[in-house]
Formats: structure tokens, C-alpha cells, sequence
């Protein structure tokens, strides 16, 4: 009786998290694949149970999905290539004793505190067609022609919003990407130096196997971060399918309050399909890193 | 061979001074959209259409208070600071009183709890708004600043349980021993024992969850019509898609939402890097 009583009282300990847990996490997930099976427009009482056929929509129907999921890659893609080697620069020279290294420390992180919201208004006047400073430094340095209503061109939205999360993105991989840097022990460079290793060789057979490993993290976090990009997307261009620049995100969103009447399990489908893709695609990065680790 | 030596020495010192150059540029390309944007909430509202000078001829710093009044973010910044305090207070309660019985107390399925809040940090589920947004109205928590600080509670606790969890993993438990002989209670223990014992942790989690309260904006664009309690980000997006853009006042409220998390980064650094990198590896 008293070890029921104890063992009572440490479940509520963790009774107000799991309530809280419950409420906000668990139901919403399992809600969110059951609702992907219905239609309802969040109003009515009654819901139309209609098997797969939002799952069928998202697949073969809807016009703009699959270029979201494209507009998604791109921004990943630029983030992947432009953003981590960026960072794998600025990281490699901070980890050697260098001038200035904690005011770049310092700095280099600055962009990633600040709020989606404030980098994007912040960027949009700099981009400002007739006021912005970039167009006026452009007809100030004789490049007339360059000067462009940037982010409400098709062919510049995108790639204006993908340098933008690379810019505020660069900072994490610094961070992660030093921090890895910092662990390889110096004897591995000195034993490499002295069996004739030039710099390049130093940096391909010992710097590069040994971060493989933060390699993987790093891209893992800039695949799930940039995929799941919408706040910039939709503050600078307002994610119009006209644009080029829609993302998952801002479909689901959508889905959920721009269209009459609201279509909460198509949208919800396209949740499920999303959060899927994205599951799926760390789980190939975490195999192929293990693969390139036995190679 | 001495010119050998020299060439390998200028070489050296070229590639040096390079890289010494790029970094300087990507530091500036950090900095200089934040003095733009200051140099911008000085100016007038016709100036900033004619005069492109980096610093502004005269200062008006009235801006500052008209966006303050006017321009409402006094209202938006008060919304921000409650919402934040509210939720961190929340978040080290609930958290610390989970991980502390992950940790240290023993009842079936320990383990299968703990790794269902690990688990949570894993699966990124985008969609799951659309039903948050149902529940929320079931409860009648639309619109009102507890609804949106209970939702925020949640999406800080996942992480905050596990790095306190692995804190406590990691403490001795010899006071708490001694606590528990002097016949302390549980809670005893946990409130005037281990919490005092986990400020290093605890700071890491205040710091980094206020972080993201301040910066968050996606669940208050959901929760909240009413620009009453609408939180910075919500209204700086709001106030820029008003008429036509009081370009001033709208950089200076961002300047209001910019300088609390600069000072608190700079004084902060250690922590906030701990806490967002472990947010991020983690989750």
C-alpha cells in the first residue's frame, strides 16, 4: 500500500508535462493523420470520411504542390551547397589562431538570433525596387541594367529569398563545424606535416574524414531547417504561386486560411506527406554517412 | 633558396590577407543590414525616400516614440515581455519537475515517457497546426495570451526535460541523500535541493527559450486576430502590411525587437550557443 502511494506520487511529477504534452503534441499528431482522411472545413459538425483521396490530391492533382516541394528544394539546395561551404571556410579560418576570432565568433552569429520576421523586413528594404539601397548602389556604380524590382521577378524572388536563409543560416554551421574542428587533435595535422602532407592533403586525409560525422549533422539540420522555410518566404514575397515561390508551408497554410471554405484535411494530408518526406530524407542521410564512414 | 623562402612567405601572407579581407566582408555583410535599418528609424518619412546618406543629418529619435505610442509596439512589446516571462516560468516548473522523475524517481514506464517527449523532438510535423488550431478552439484558448503561453510551453518542454534530464543524470546525489535522511518531502528536495544545484542547466534553458518566445511567430500568427495581444513579430509584420509602410517607424520597431536579443546575446554568448546548437543537434 505505501509503495503504491509513493510510486503515486512521482507520477505527478511528470503529470503536469504529460497533460500540457497531451494536449498541445499528442492529439494534434494523431489528429493530424486522421483529419487527412476526412473532409471538413472546421465549422460544420459533421466530417466526411473520404479514405485516401486527399493523399491521391496531393500526389497527382494539386498544381501546386510539387512545386512547393521544388521551391523547397532549391532553397535547400542553395543552403546545402552556398551556406555549409561558406561556413566550412569561415570555420577552417577561425580554428586557427587568428586575429579577430572572437569578435567573428561573436558576429557571424548574430543573423541567426534574430527573428525570421526582422531579417526578412529588414532585407526587403534593402531589395526596395525605387528606395532600396542595393538598386541605388547599383545606378551609383554605373550598373543601371543590374537594377531590378527583385523580389517581385520571377526569375530573382527565389534565389533573393535563398541567399537571405543562407545568410541567416551560415552561423549554425560555423558554430557546429568549429566546434568539430576543435576536437581533432593537433599531433593528427603534426604527424601528417612531417610525412610530407601538403596543406590540401592534410585537409582531404585528415580533416575531412574525421568531420564527416558533423558533415552529416550539419546537413541533416539545413535539410530539415530549409525545407521547413516559410516565414522569410512569406514575409518577403508573399509566397505567390505567380512568384515562383510557394513552399510546403505556406501550401499547407493555405489550405488551412486563405481558402473558402477552409479544407483542413487536405491540408492536414499535405502535413503528413511533408513531415514523411522529411523523415525520410534524414534517415537516407544518417545511412549514406555510414556507408561513406566503412568506405 | 632565399628567394624560395620569399616566394612561400609572400604566398603565405597573400592567402593570409585574403582570408583576413573575406572575413571582414561576411562580418560586415552581418552588421551592416542592422546599422542600415537604425540609420533608416532616424530619418523622417520623406527623407528616407530621397536621402540614401548612411547616417542620417539629423537625428529624429521621436521615431522611437511614436512607434512606441502610435505605431503601438509599446503594446506589442509589453505582450512579448509577458508572454516570455509567462512561458519561461512555466517551461523550468514543468520541465525540471519531469526530468528531476526521469531522473531520480522510480515508477513503471519511466522510460517509455521519456522517450516519447524524445521522440517528439525527432518527427517534424509541419501539419500539425491545422489540428492545434481545433483544439485550441475547443478549449477556447483562441485569441487569449494563457492559450498561446500553454502552447509555447510545449514546444520549449521536449528539450528543456532532456538537457535538465542529462544534468541531473550527471549530479551527485549525496545532498539530496542527506535532504531526504533530515525527512525533506520529494518536492522538498526538488524545490531547496536540486534546482539550486541545476542553475548552470536552468540558465541554459531560460536563455534559450526566452530566445524563442521573443523570435516566435508562425503560432502567434495563428492564435491571435486581435492586435491587442498580438506579440513584435506578429505586429511588425502587421504594421509593414498596413497602408502605405511608415518606413521609418517600422525600423523602429525593429530596432525595439532587435535590441533586447543583441543584449542579451552579447552578454550571453556561452549560453545562448550552448542551448541553440543542443536545440539544434537534438532536435
Amino acid at each position: 500500500m505505501k509503495f503504491q502511494k509513493s510510486t503515486l506520487e512521482n507520477y505527478l511529477f511528470i503529470l503536469p508535462a504529460v497533460v500540457i504534452f497531451s494536449i498541445f503534441y499528442i492529439y494534434p499528431f494523431y489528429e493530424t493523420f486522421n483529419l487527412s482522411l476526412h473532409n471538413w472545413n472546421g465549422i460544420s459538425a459533421s466530417r466526411v470520411f473520404v479514405g485516401l483521396r486527399n493523399f491521391k490530391e496531393v500526389f497527382f492533382q494539386d498544381r501546386h504542390w510539387w512545386p512547393a516541394m521544388g521551391h523547397a528544394g532549391y532553397i535547400t539546395l542553395i543552403a546545402l551547397t552556398f551556406q555549409n561551404a561558406l561556413a566550412l571556410i569561415l570555420a577552417m579560418a577561425c580554428d586557427r589562431q587568428i586575429r579577430l576570432g572572437k569578435f567573428y565568433r561573436l558576429v557571424f552569429f548574430i543573423p541567426p538570433v534574430l527573428s525570421e520576421v526582422v531579417v526578412a523586413l529588414i532585407w526587403k528594404w534593402i531589395f526596395e525596387p525605387n528606395y532600396g539601397l542595393l538598386n541605388f548602389w547599383l545606378a551609383n556604380l554605373g550598373l543601371h541594367n543590374l537594377a531590378r524590382e527583385w523580389l517581385s521577378r520571377p526569375e530573382t524572388a527565389l534565389s533573393c529569398v535563398a541567399l537571405i536563409h543562407s545568410w541567416k543560416g551560415f552561423g549554425w554551421g560555423f558554430i557546429i563545424l568549429l566546434a568539430g574542428l576543435q576536437t581533432i587533435p593537433q599531433q593528427l595535422y603534426e604527424a601528417a606535416r612531417v610525412d610530407g602532407a601538403n596543406s590540401w592533403r592534410r585537409f582531404r586525409h585528415v580533416t575531412i574524414p574525421l568531420m564527416i560525422p558533423v558533415f552529416v549533422l550539419v546537413s541533416i539540420l539545413t535539410i530539415l531547417g530549409s525545407m521547413q522555410a516559410f516565414v522569410l518566404v512569406y514575409q518577403m514575397t508573399a509566397a505567390t504561386p505567380a512568384l515562383g515561390t510557394t513552399v510546403p508551408v505556406t501550401r499547407i497554410l493555405n489550405a488551412m486560411r486563405e481558402v473558402q471554405p477552409p479544407r483542413f484535411g487536405f491540408a492536414c494530408a499535405q502535413g503528413v506527406v511533408f513531415g514523411l518526406i522529411l523523415v525520410i530524407l534524414s534517415f537516407l542521410q544518417l545511412r549514406l554517412s555510414k556507408k561513406m564512414r566503412q568506405a | 633558396m632565399d628567394s624560395e623562402r620569399l616566394k612561400y612567405q609572400f604566398r603565405n601572407f597573400s592567402i593570409g590577407s585574403l582570408l583576413n579581407l573575406f572575413l571582414l566582408l561576411v562580418a560586415a555583410s552581418c552588421l551592416f543590414p542592422l546599422f542600415w535599418t537604425f540609420s533608416t528609424s532616424l530619418k523622417t518619412q520623406s527623407q528616407v525616400f530621397s536621402d540614401m546618406s548612411l547616417i542620417p543629418k539629423a537625428f529624429h529619435w521621436e521615431n522611437y516614440y511614436l512607434a512606441w505610442t502610435e505605431g503601438s509596439f509599446g503594446v506589442y512589446f509589453l505582450n512579448s515581455v509577458l508572454y516570455t516571462i509567462c512561458t519561461v516560468i512555466g517551461i523550468v516548473l514543468v520541465s525540471s519537475l519531469a526530468a528531476y522523475a526521469f531522473s531520480r524517481l522510480k515508477f513503471p514506464g519511466r522510460n517509455l515517457f521519456f522517450f516519447m517527449f524524445l521522440a517528439a523532438m525527432m518527427i517534424p510535423l509541419p501539419g500539425s497546426f491545422v489540428p492545434l488550431y481545433i483544439v485550441m478552439k475547443k478549449l477556447h484558448l483562441l485569441n487569449t495570451p494563457q492559450g498561446y503561453v500553454l502552447c509555447m510551453i510545449n514546444v520549449g518542454l521536449s528539450l528543456s526535460i532532456f538537457l535538465l534530464k542529462t544534468f541531473f543524470d550527471k549530479m551527485p546525489t549525496d545532498l539530496e541523500d542527506a535532504a531526504r535522511i533530515d525527512g525533506c518531502s520529494k518536492l522538498g528536495i526538488w524545490w531547496n535541493v536540486a534546482l539550486p544545484l541545476a542553475r548552470p542547466a536552468l540558465a541554459v534553458i531560460v536563455i534559450f527559450n526566452s530566445l524563442t518566445v521573443w523570435n516566435e511567430y508562425i503560432l502567434a500568427l495563428i492564435i491571435f486576430d486581435d492586435t491587442r495581444f498580438m506579440p513584435l513579430q506578429v505586429g511588425l509584420s502587421t504594421f509593414h502590411g498596413e497602408f502605405v509602410t511608415q518606413y521609418p517607424l517600422l525600423m523602429a520597431g525593429i530596432i525595439i525587437t532587435v535590441i533586447p536579443i543583441l543584449l542579451i546575446y552579447i552578454l550571453l554568448q556561452k549560453h545562448i550557443v550552448k542551448g541553440l546548437t543542443a536545440g539544434a543537434v537534438v532536435g
